[in-house]
């Protein structure tokens, strides 16, 4: 293969390579630097997550010192904290909230966003931009008068004002859907119009099993924001301990002098891990759900 | 054939589709805002019917309620700092996620996992590393040479770096839309400008930064509709410390104490609205600004 090469044309040889070589060196020090950089980020993150994980494996008296590593590892902890507080009601009482929230919004969501984006009527711009609009009202200037109906017909304290309203649709939820069904083809809509399909058969036959994904995600944003909603509890709940929702619970046990701050921890990791799980098995639903309600044209 | 069937069709169908969000509009949204307009011109605590007062609340608001400009003060100042902090970090976080050939996908996952904690979780979680007395971070700051490192939430001083951190800490669900953006950018100008020799700086400062300002303006109205009602971490880390000099009472904490502790209705309603003004007003300079610095390749957001 190698043939005797000429001075001048070895150097040229010899200067290609180094080239190439320095290249490729470059371009691993570059490699080198960003994973050291997103290595260095993805610590920070975690962070907090590892640190809470192992002071809730500490005993009282270590928790409020300053080591850093659980001796003896107090697995019990994870025990402790059911009968520590009424941890398994709060959790029953988050999650039935949750459940019947998203229902409800997945319900009443899905019809408002099919005709706003596979039909065409008169007003169907204006009404789109009145749903946008109310998207970003600061919900403090709705939240008083609510109340007062919630209060009119007695149903404070009670899990009502928290689910009833996720039945009347939610702006969130209609607007990333529409996003969806928005690039659904007209063709297959005209198709099923032509073999005398009606509209609510063609809705709930072929364009939601179609938007399943968007679908998922608007049922988690809204299962998650009412795992996460501490607002709401904090008004329409507090006042009966028996309603009490692991946000309101843990906030309120705070509070408290006897409780320890290692058994904060554990709690804390209790209410944070279904969460994480969830995310672990729907990671490509969540992102693809909040990239679909970012600005994409 | 279909033709006809198409004019009878829609309307019945359009209207019950609707109404959930019709309903819910009227009785969740409008009626509330007229109700809360009014009785922000009335006193009202729940069990009286409202008495008209005028612009009594209005006055007290400006003139009467050091609370009411403390607490403006802190919203401003946590904004001001926070809302530009968190687009430039959420810019670097997606910005880093798209630079190396492999592993994009695991680092994604770490940084988004913070933004799935809930509030109340990563609040208890932050106050806890941030004790001055046995937190790990202050511990930390010792180690490198830091001898006396900041009380956070025990600190007026501190005690809303504190929060910002926080807010920081859950920043995936804004880098995952800005992630977005930058891969949306065709690659083919990026070989352009490195044709031309543009360094690594320029050709972010030319190419990417210019494609990815619709999704900056974007998180810059959202964090200001947000940062005016930020209520939660506050609130659950003042609780932790006793915040006796409201460093971290805000313009949100503030309504719910008038509303829902002192159950002072008319005047918690006037807060509300002074917000609301305050939002729009901001959210309208930043909508005015736009069309000098927010670039659409394809045209407006709203076609």
């Amino acid at each position: 293969m190698r043939q005797k090469l000429t001075g001048t044309e070895s150097q040229h040889y010899l200067d290609a390579l180094a080239a190439k070589r320095k290249k490729k060196v470059n371009a691993f020090l570059h490699a080198v630097a960003q994973h050291a950089v997103l290595i260095s980020l993805s610590a920070v993150f975690l962070l907090p997550l590892f640190l809470v994980t192992v002071i809730s494996l500490m005993n009282h008296g270590q928790a409020q010192t300053r080591s850093l590593w659980p001796h003896p590892f107090v697995w019990h902890n994870y025990l402790a904290v059911f009968t520590a507080v009424p941890f398994i009601k709060w959790t029953l009482n988050t999650m039935f909230v949750a459940a019947l929230s998203t229902i409800g919004t997945v319900i009443s969501s899905v019809p408002p966003a099919y005709v706003l984006s596979r039909l065409q009527w008169r007003g169907r711009g204006i009404t789109f931009i009145i749903i946008l609009s109310t998207m970003m009202l600061p919900g403090q200037v709705t939240m008083i008068p609510v109340y007062i109906i919630f209060a009119k017909l007695h149903w404070i304290p009670s899990f009502l004002p928290l689910i009833v309203p996720a039945f009347f649709a939610d702006a969130f939820s209609i607007f990333l859907l529409r996003q969806f069904f928005v690039s659904i083809p007209d063709e297959i809509s005209d198709a099923a119009r032509i073999d005398g399909c009606g509209e609510f058969k063609l809705m709930m036959r072929i364009i939601v099993p179609l938007a399943k994904p968007a679908i998922m995600a608007i049922a988690l944003f809204s299962f998650l924001g009412s795992w996460d909603n501490f607002f709401g509890p904090l008004l329409y709940v507090v006042e009966n301990p028996n309603l009490w929702t692991l946000g309101i619970g843990l906030n309120a046990f705070q509070g408290l002098h006897h409780v320890e701050a290692n058994m904060m921890m554990t709690a804390s990791v209790l209410f944070m891990a279904p969460v994480i799980i969830l995310f672990f098995f729907a990671q490509k639903v969540f992102i693809e759900g909040i990239t679909l309600t970012g600005v994409k044209g | 054939m279909p033709k006809r069937k198409r004019l009878k069709r829609p309307r019945l169908f359009i209207f019950l589709c609707l109404s959930p969000w019709i309903f819910g509009m009227v009785g969740f949204t409008l009626y509330p805002m007229i109700a809360s307009f009014y009785q922000s011109f009335t006193k009202f605590n729940l069990i009286d019917s409202p008495k008209w007062v005028g612009l009594q609340n209005y006055h007290r608001m400006f003139f009467q309620d050091p609370l009411f400009w403390k607490a403006l003060r802190n919203t401003m100042w946590i904004s001001a700092i926070s809302i530009p902090l968190r687009i430039a970090f959420a810019i670097f976080a997606a910005w880093i996620l798209t630079k190396p050939k492999r592993g994009t996908n695991f680092y994604r996952t770490i940084f988004f996992l913070p933004s799935m904690v809930p509030a109340v979780a990563g609040t208890m979680v932050f106050a806890y590393i941030f004790n001055p007395a046995y937190g790990p971070v202050n511990r930390g700051l010792q180690a490198i040479g830091i001898k006396n490192p900041p009380f956070w939430f025990m600190d007026p001083h501190w005690s809303k770096w504190g929060l910002i951190i926080l807010g920081l800490w859950g920043i995936g669900d804004t880098m995952i839309i800005f992630l977005a953006g930058l891969l949306d950018v065709p690659r083919t100008l990026y070989e352009a400008a490195s044709l031309e020799g543009a360094t690594a700086w320029q050709s972010f400062r030319y190419v990417t930064f210019p494609m990815i300002t619709p999704v900056i303006f974007f998180s810059g109205v959202t964090g200001v509709i947000g940062s005016f009602q930020y209520f939660t971490q506050a609130y659950v880390a003042s609780g932790q410390v006793n915040d006796y000099s409201h460093s971290m009472y805000f313009y949100a904490t503030h309504i719910y104490h008038e509303a829902f502790q002192a159950y002072d209705m008319g005047y918690a309603s006037a807060l509300a609205w002074v917000l609301l003004v305050i939002t729009l007003f901001f959210t309208a300079i930043i909508l005015q600004t736009q069309k000098r610095w927010v670039h659409y390749p394809n045209g407006s957001l709203f076609k």
